[in-house]
């Protein structure tokens, strides 16, 4: 029983949700249990599961992408969408806590999507809101939702997570979408072939975490037509000049790092291409017209799975979502 | 036998009620005494630095009159001296030796490395988790980074 939030008191509120903050906490079930109620909404986007709901976007930082796909999700779910998109404009730039506006909004709101520079900032606010939080990324750390519409977009192209051959390239430093991958396709048996300049390598603690879940993983510095040739998924991230320390080397590899369209002459036939989004110049646009390209599918999966999760966290099952459809 | 007990009597001089911690790393000794707030305390209090030590070759000492503390405040000596012993006497006898051992989590002790994590903007406890097996190492409860136990700042 969903009802009007408002009236249940705060401390009962807290024990009824459930927040998502990290990859890490989701089981492989509940993973694939995600995927499925997420290809319900591809099948139906406009399912009014969410009626009478406020969802709050509260994003402390810019980012259109992600919130555009949000409010769209929360939209088509028949909700109405409170929030701000430039924290200048709101009591934080007075100086006002985190804790404070996120109690504060919790009186109107039934879900909070936050998006926050500081690393930790969902975590504590999962702590304190007597609502779900949905972490639409916390700094450097963590972007949840973003993983699981990869992980849909490689089920999707795909038909299975598992034993598939996942080539990551570009900044495997710092990129964090990349990190989160890895973490969740723990339970598939992957294997990751990382493909980065040296200065933008996989950390160490990556490394150590695909030794210790048995993750395949071969490391490389090559990007050729051949190096890529056995690619199921080709997962491609922004080199960015500001990542370098040694501008000498950023000279040297920017161009190395760039895919074209005639390096898919080997490719596996059911390889698709993804990106985070957004793309500076590391896919030349003569790519997105041929049969691998398939980041602007994967961004438009980031509704259905974003439909998913709002519908998650406040209890809504997969069933309740077939009863509607 | 006599000059091993005059050594005896001139490292750990006798107390009769309180808390006597004992093989402090000398490195981490005024560390110790900052955990403990020791210069504000109107208690009696013996400091001994750079003793013989046969485990350590050199080692500190602390000893504290009319004073016990609370876990909380041997978490925080945990931190920064997890092979220190702490005893407590009462009446010139040790009737207590407690084991100082670092928790596998702990709150509000020491500061996150990260400068971007949330605990350093906003007026909330720090959280950590021991990580590691040989336990050096601690993991920020709120933005996932790793560090190093020697790294971390004391609150």
């Amino acid at each position: 029983m969903r009802g009007d939030f408002t009236t249940i008191p705060f401390k009962l509120r807290k024990t009824m949700t459930k927040s998502l903050v990290n990859i890490a906490e989701l089981s492989k079930e509940k993973i694939q249990y995600l995927l499925d109620m997420a290809q319900l909404f591809e099948k139906d986007p406009n399912l009014p599961m969410l009626k009478n709901q406020v969802v709050a976007t509260l994003f402390f930082e810019p980012s259109t992408r992600t919130r555009l796909s949000f409010e769209t999700a929360a939209n088509r779910l028949g909700a109405r969408v409170i929030g701000f998109s430039d924290p200048k404009a709101t009591s934080s730039s007075k100086g006002e806590s985190l804790k404070d506006t996120i109690m504060m909004v919790s009186n109107y709101a039934d879900i909070i999507v936050m998006r926050h520079y500081l690393e930790g900032a969902a975590r504590y606010a999962a702590e304190i809101a007597p609502i779900p939080i949905v972490n639409a990324g916390d700094g450097a750390n963590q972007h949840p939702t973003q993983t699981m519409l990869d992980l849909y977009t490689i089920y999707q192209t795909q038909g299975r997570l598992n034993d598939l051959d996942i080539y990551l390239v570009g900044d495997l430093k710092y990129g964090r979408t990349v990190h989160s991958l890895i973490m969740a396709m723990r339970f598939f048996n992957p294997t990751f072939h990382f493909i980065s300049p040296e200065e933008l390598k996989m950390p160490q603690p990556y490394i150590d975490f695909c030794d210790e879940n048995h993750i395949n993983y071969v490391i490389d510095d090559e990007f050729t037509a051949q190096s890529i040739s056995h690619a199921d998924i080709l997962y491609m991230t922004r080199v960015q000049r500001e990542r370098f320390t040694d501008l000498v080397e950023y000279e040297r590899v920017k161009n190395s790092f760039i895919l074209h369209a005639d390096m898919l002459t080997h490719c596996k036939d059911n390889m698709k291409i993804l990106h985070p989004l957004p793309r500076v110049n590391e896919i030349a646009t003569d790519v997105d017209d041929t049969k691998y390209a398939y980041y602007f599918e994967q961004a438009k999966n980031g509704l259905f799975m974003r439909q998913a999760i709002l519908c998650d966290v406040v209890g809504i099952t997969a069933e309740d979502v077939k009863s509607k459809m | 036998m006599t000059s091993k007990i005059k050594n005896k009597e001139l490292q750990v001089a006798a107390l009769q009620d309180g808390t006597v911690i004992d093989h402090i790393p000398v490195d981490k000794l005024f560390a110790v005494v900052t955990i403990l707030n020791l210069p504000l305390m109107p208690n009696k209090i013996t400091i001994g630095f750079n003793l013989q030590s046969k485990k350590y070759g050199k080692k500190g000492i602390i000893k504290i009159s009319d004073c016990f503390f609370d876990d909380a405040v041997i978490n925080k000596i945990a931190l920064v001296a997890p092979a220190c012993k702490l005893s407590i006497i009462k009446d010139y006898e040790v009737v207590e030796k407690r084991i100082v051992k670092l928790p596998n989590e702990f709150t509000g002790v020491c500061k996150c490395i990260n400068p971007k994590c949330i605990t350093n903007a906003e007026p909330m406890n720090t959280r950590f988790h021991v990580i590691g097996e040989d336990r050096k190492m601690l993991r920020c409860h709120y933005c996932e980074q790793e560090m190093n136990r020697d790294e971390v700042k004391l609150l």
